[in-house]
């Protein structure tokens, strides 16, 4: 699995949402993107790429974009 | 006192503070009941001891460098328990420090290592902590706080808030927790014969024993003995708890 689809999977695992929905999804937007969905996906991500995110990551992770900026900082291309 | 056991039979534990007082008897007891114990300390000798019991008990005692108020070195050392061993099961916050003055004479700068140290940190491994815990749906938060976190004392408004502060963090960490079956309890002990309790002086130590309805100060065993029923599952109904020991001292 590619390093996108690994981040992909992530999101539709943790927010249940269909793929064609992830381009421009931001947080609180959808029902399923709420704070106890956030923890979920930090939580799915972390699993995937073998990594803790930083609070302060986890506070800006605020879109399916931005999210894959931060991943950057982790070394993850994506 | 429990000399030995299986409590904590295949338990990976962390353990701050754990160079002496009751972070040193609470790892030596663990290792004692078959936990796999990582111990905190901040310099390299300062753990021998402990390391020294490898061998001698059913558990084993991995050593962690870092000072608590270091973040980033909390994050790596709980990146490393999560390589070698894939989970934590228990954690306990045991680290702490005690700047005692009267009001008027309280510098912001001891408020402020006081905080760091006793609160701050607290929070940051306890929010690493449930990262590790939330994945497998399980684990157990000891939090060292004080008697005097919920009944004040003379001399000790900065150490008292702050464990004031452990104890209600320990509150809404256990409620918001509790759905995942992480479990987070507080241990308040009372006077425990300690450098912390020792560096008081003998005058003021003796005034403190007086107060104690057993007339003595308790051990760090004692209080080790209280965390190990805490961390194991003997206590898997019990959250959000603070449990005194303190030989049922007044103050
Ligand atoms: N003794 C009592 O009567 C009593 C009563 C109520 C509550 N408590 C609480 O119980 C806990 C343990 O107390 P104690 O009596 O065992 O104290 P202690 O004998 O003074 O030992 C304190 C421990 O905390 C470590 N520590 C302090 N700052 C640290 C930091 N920034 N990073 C990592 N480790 C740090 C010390 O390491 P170093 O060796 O490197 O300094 C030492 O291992 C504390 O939270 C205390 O507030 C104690």
């Amino acid at each position: 699995m590619t390093n996108l689809e690994k981040y992909k999977k992530a999101f539709l695992e943790s927010l249940e949402v269909s793929e064609d929905q992830l381009e421009g999804l931001e947080y609180q937007k959808i029902e399923s993107w709420d704070s106890v969905g956030h923890m979920n996906l930090v939580a799915a991500l972390e699993e995937a790429f073998d990594i803790m995110m930083d609070t302060d990551d986890i506070i800006d992770l605020s879109s399916y974009e931005k999210g894959k900026e931060i991943m950057r900082k982790y070394d993850i291309e994506l | 006192m429990i000399s030995s056991c299986d409590l904590l039979k295949n338990k990976v534990c962390l353990v701050t503070g754990a160079s002496r007082g009751i972070g040193y008897a609470v790892a030596k007891r663990f290792a004692a009941c078959g936990a796999a114990v990582y111990a905190n300390g901040r310099r390299e000798e300062s753990l021998k001891e402990l390391l020294s019991l490898n061998g001698n008990c059913s558990g084993s005692v991995i050593p962690l460098y870092f000072d608590v108020t270091d973040s980033a070195a909390a994050k790596k050392a709980m990146m490393q328990i999560k390589k070698e061993q894939g989970k934590l099961d228990v954690l306990v916050n045991n680290a702490g420090i005690m700047k005692d003055a009267l009001i008027g004479m309280i510098s912001k700068e001891d408020m402020h290592q006081v905080f760091e140290v006793n609160v701050f940190a607290v929070m940051d491994m306890l929010q690493l902590a449930v990262k590790l815990m939330s994945r497998q749906n399980s684990g157990s938060i000891i939090n060292l706080a004080s008697i005097v976190g919920t009944n004040g004392n003379r001399g000790q408004m900065v150490y008292s808030a702050s464990k004031g502060a452990v104890i209600s963090l320990t509150k809404t960490a256990a409620k918001e927790l509790a759905s995942r079956h992480i479990r987070v309890n507080a241990v308040a002990p009372g006077v425990i014969d300690t450098d912390m309790f020792r560096s008081i002086g003998e005058e003021k130590m003796k005034e403190k024993i007086n107060l104690i309805g057993m007339n003595r100060a308790g051990t760090p065993e004692e209080v080790a003995d209280t965390c190990i029923y805490l961390a194991s599952d003997l206590s898997v109904y019990v959250t959000g708890q603070v449990i005194g020991v303190d030989g049922c001292e007044v103050i």
